[in-house]
């Protein structure tokens, strides 16, 4: 388990991309917006935890193919099948590597994006704890999303049709927390939900993305 | 004699003949006789006016969205347990039938809403998490259709199907923590509350009646075209081989 996980870290960051890409797009994606919507300071603090959380989820779903693409494509993943690990330890294992290649560095990046976007001094701590609790789930999510289509010749743009509407419920809780946090209100219930939902994804999807996979293999 | 012999797709398609027409019949009948009675002889509601009406088709429409979704549920699960291939087709079936019915109730609920709301779409949990059901049925027919093979196709749609589902009412409960409502809770219910009056109730429940007999028949309907279809394929390709 721990040779896939390193293997799948140094792939992503030698490989060319993987790893800024995902930071490089949350960035333009915060930088469009107030061209969108204009600059007043005050609207644009409003509107930031959204923002900041609806670039991290584009930016996570922009990254979904990498996670099973390619080890499909040069057949590694049928390798993987055949090793002595069960197929829902690789499907964590992989989720576990994007989230660590695409969620962390989101969640370090978002204070940083923040000060573009006048995001309010009390909301920086809950947009970071937010997202530190809800990017997994993202990462779970879709993983199970890249299995469903890996072996489609054009799955990305089915892969967030089936991929968004699942990420609805984690959207909202998060973005909940970070703007409760932001108006100084309490957070606890919308973060306990979000971590739920985390918890949740975690401990049943890579059953689902396993016997996903398996099928794909077949 | 058990259920399960309906699985053989001859057997299925025998019986559905037989049934067919009086499916078709029956949704005809109990859909004219619910609309008509609706539209033309209900009195008009006295804060709604004659808005009220849209009701026979807003809420049978809406009651079979998510009845549709269940019904592919139970087939979803029937197909991964039993592997009966008419299960998995008849899901797939359900499917468009399905995402036609929540885009009715949605429109009906827009016509409806502008005049008692003062707008066609207000970001109300019932209305988004009908918004979400649409989308889960785009993306579950979607899959249907990307997938060449059929076998992995069912196998794969049903497994979005199960996981979709526990995301659906996930998505319902976050929805409804997001924000506060303006549409009103059910009016119907089977223990019947007494929130409507007999003369809306008896053609809202015969036009609720006319609409599942119609998502039936067009289920068996689109059940037959798939084996049918399927079974050409079938001969299509000995022929070619041969």
């Amino acid at each position: 388990m721990r040779a896939l996980l390193l293997r799948d870290l140094m792939l992503s960051i030698r490989a060319g991309g993987g790893f800024g890409l995902g930071l490089a797009f949350f960035l333009i994606v915060t930088v469009l917006v107030p061209f969108g919507v204009g600059p007043q300071t005050e609207l644009l603090s409003r509107i930031a935890p959204g923002i900041l959380w609806i670039g991290a989820l584009l930016a996570c779903l922009l990254s979904l193919d990498r996670i099973l693409a390619l080890d499909w494509e040069d057949g590694s993943l049928d390798l993987l099948a055949t090793a002595p690990l069960p197929m829902e330890g690789i499907v964590t294992v992989k989720a576990f590597a994007h989230w660590i290649t695409t969620g962390l560095p989101l969640v370090l990046a978002a204070p940083v994006l923040g000060v573009l976007l006048n995001l309010p001094g009390d909301a920086y701590l809950w947009v970071v704890v937010s997202l530190a609790v809800g990017t997994p789930a993202l990462s779970v999510i879709g993983t199970f999303g890249a299995a469903l289509t890996v072996g489609l010749k054009r799955g990305g743009l089915l892969m967030s049709l089936l991929v968004l509407p699942l990420y609805v419920p984690t959207l909202i809780f998060g973005a909940e927390v970070a703007r409760r946090g932001g108006e100084g209100l309490t957070v606890q219930a919308p973060l306990l939900l979000l971590a739920g939902i985390s918890f949740g994804a975690i401990a049943l999807l890579p059953f689902a993305s396993a016997a996903v996979l398996r099928i794909n293999l077949r | 004699m058990s259920l399960w012999e309906y699985a053989n797709p001859v057997k299925f398609i025998r019986t559905t003949d037989k049934v067919l027409p009086w499916v078709w019949t029956l949704a005809f009948l109990c859909l004219v006789t619910g609309l008509t009675w609706g539209f033309f002889f209900t009195p008009d509601d006295f804060r709604m006016g004659s808005t009220v009406k849209i009701i026979y088709i807003h809420v049978p429409s809406a009651l079979m969205a998510i009845n549709a979704w269940l019904m592919m549920l139970v087939a979803s699960l029937i197909w991964i347990v039993r592997r009966h291939h008419v299960s998995a087709l008849a899901a797939r079936a359900a499917a468009p039938v399905g995402a036609v019915m929540t885009v009715i109730a949605l429109v009906t609920g827009a016509f409806w809403g502008q005049p008692m709301w003062g707008t066609w779409w207000e970001w109300d949990p019932r209305l988004t998490s009908f918004l979400i059901l649409f989308l889960f049925y785009l993306g579950y027919i979607a899959l249907w259709e990307a997938i060449e093979n059929d076998d992995t196709a069912a196998d794969l749609t049903s497994i979005l199907c199960l996981v979709g589902s526990v995301f659906a009412i996930l998505s319902r409960y976050a929805v409804n923590f997001w924000n506060q409502g303006l549409h009103q809770g059910a009016t119907f219910s089977m223990d019947r509350e007494e929130n409507i009056s007999d003369v809306f109730w008896y053609p809202a429940v015969i036009s609720m009646v006319g609409f599942a007999l119609l998502f039936v028949a067009l289920v068996f309907l689109r059940t037959q075209t798939e084996i049918r279809a399927r079974r050409t394929r079938a001969l299509l390709a000995r022929e070619g081989q041969a």
